[in-house]
């Protein structure tokens, strides 16, 4: 299942030139941008691990790239997303989030119901790829299969 | 095929016949501006101005064979600028990041001016990300390295300098698109670490060697920075500052403007401290904005100087701010107090 998160997230994926421009716009706005990635897309996580500190100061959107380009090698089994963060109003708000990377294979999520008194359902989401540990949630190291659900 | 159109700035190769019209190419660049900025606001620098006018030529050439299909590697260009302090290499590079930009060879023209300190780390493995955070914010633009020879420290080999020239080497080689880096400092210092780092020395195309100012170029330079802040020399105040810079420039820790700029400073404090001790009633704007002999003759370079015993500081004549902790006296021959 092919997770939409953010920005542009009902659009093909962005190439790196896409991303490059998109980055631009942002540090043209006097915004920083920064890279945060995570194992764990569920819609309500918002506390992703940040790759380095946000990226303050920058002009060019090359040295972004590099950055992207490292969190990319680092990560690049696990969904990758841009933020750009707007100062201006004196208190740091995110204008733009769009994701840059996603597994290749994303088992998606299962809705879950659970009953409770009186009929009444209480529903989760819940990540597959969650039910195994961190490093293993997008089939790289533990040989199995990563079986197919959804999609 | 039509009479050139001179107009947009891509738009300046005839597409017909491949022919470049080179002034249309100048003109559309705003290269002009900047040079007729330079020969403006810049007194003296002769050599340097010729220098950067032959540069901006060879930018152009290379700009319009681009065009015409004659050239295709990004030429290299970084830079040294090697001088006496207070020669205006700082200046300068602001001009040349704004030319570079104009003339299309880097992005976005800023310019991001360090030290070693911003490059350099305390302790291991802080060095990389640290240089790498400034090349960062570089990138499309120009990265201005002053006294760049402390990045190298010959009688440390484990100094963490050498982990943070390795970096930037390989960026001033394979990034020559994304980012020009200029160096500069002392020219006997400058010499000593290419010297040292053959490397730097093949990666820099063009060396530029500024000048010490002469005394009536830095009149004339006290006489610009007086007029942009509304004050003016009497009479009296401009011979007295002549003798001033004569003095001056014998003295150690002469840095040519920077002292000017230190002494002015000084002077307008002394001229505010006259006036307020003279208590003579209400001022009109002239004698508001006129710096007098006696503000200009007060200073201790007049009476021996700076050098050695003289040193204490006054309340008139504040310790000299230009002078960094660590350094040590100018390749000036007649610095001995």
């Amino acid at each position: 299942m092919r997770l939409t998160q953010g920005t542009f997230s009902f659009l093909p994926d962005l190439t790196d030139e896409q991303i490059s421009a998109q980055v631009q716009y942002c540090l043209d706005r006097a915004w920083a941008v920064s890279i945060e990635h995570t194992s764990d897309p569920h819609p309500r996580n918002t506390y992703w691990e940040m790759w380095g500190q946000p990226m303050f100061d920058l002009v060019d959107a090359v040295g972004f790239m590099e950055s992207l380009a490292e969190c990319r090698e680092a990560h690049g089994d696990r969904y990758i997303r841009v933020l750009a963060f707007d100062a201006s109003p004196g208190w740091e708000s995110v204008r733009l989030s769009f994701l840059v990377n996603r597994p290749e294979h994303e088992p998606g999520f299962r809705l879950e119901r659970r009953e409770m008194s009186g009929r009444i359902i209480r529903y989760t989401t819940h990540s597959y790829a969650t039910d195994r540990p961190v490093d293993e949630r997008y089939g790289r190291t533990n040989g199995a299969e990563p079986e197919a659900h959804g999609s | 095929m039509g009479p050139e159109t001179v107009g947009g700035g891509a738009g300046a190769a005839d597409a017909a016949d491949g022919a470049v019209d080179l002034r249309a190419l100048y003109d559309a660049s705003g290269a002009r501006e900047i040079l007729e900025q330079l020969d403006r606001e810049l007194v003296g620098l002769v050599p340097v101005k010729r220098r950067i006018r032959e540069i901006s030529s060879l930018l152009l050439v290379e700009r319009a064979r681009r065009e015409v299909g004659l050239s295709h590697e990004a030429p290299t260009l970084h830079m040294s600028f090697t001088g006496n302090p207070g020669t205006g290499k700082t200046t300068v590079a602001h001009r040349m990041a704004d030319l570079l930009h104009r003339l299309g060879y880097i992005r976005r023209g800023q310019l991001v001016s360090v030290t070693r300190d911003d490059l350099v780390g305390q302790y291991i493995g802080h060095t990389a990300p640290k240089t790498k955070e400034i090349l960062k914010k570089a990138m499309g633009g120009v990265l201005f390295i002053d006294e760049a020879y402390y990045l190298y420290r010959s009688e440390n080999e484990r100094d963490y300098g050498q982990e943070s020239i390795e970096i930037l080497l390989q960026v001033m080689e394979n990034q020559r698109e994304d980012l020009v880096v200029i160096l500069a400092g002392y020219a006997d210092r400058m010499d000593h670490f290419f010297s040292a780092n053959p490397g730097f020395r093949s990666r820099i195309a063009h060396h530029i060697e500024f000048p010490d100012y002469r005394d009536e170029e830095l009149i004339s330079i006290a006489r610009t920075m007086l007029e942009r802040q509304n004050y003016r020399l009497s009479e009296a105040a401009e011979d007295a500052l002549q003798e001033y810079v004569a003095l001056r420039r014998a003295q150690p820790h002469f840095a040519n403007a920077r002292s000017i700029r230190n002494a002015l400073d000084r002077a307008r404090l002394r001229q505010a401290n006259r006036l307020f001790q003279a208590d003579a009633g209400p001022l009109n704007a002239a004698e508001l904005s006129t710096l007098d002999e006696a503000d200009i003759r007060a200073s201790r370079v007049f009476s021996g100087g700076l050098g050695g015993a003289g040193r204490e500081a006054t309340a008139a004549a504040p310790a000299d701010p230009e002078a960094p902790p660590d350094s040590e006296a100018p390749p000036d021959p007649g610095a001995g107090s």
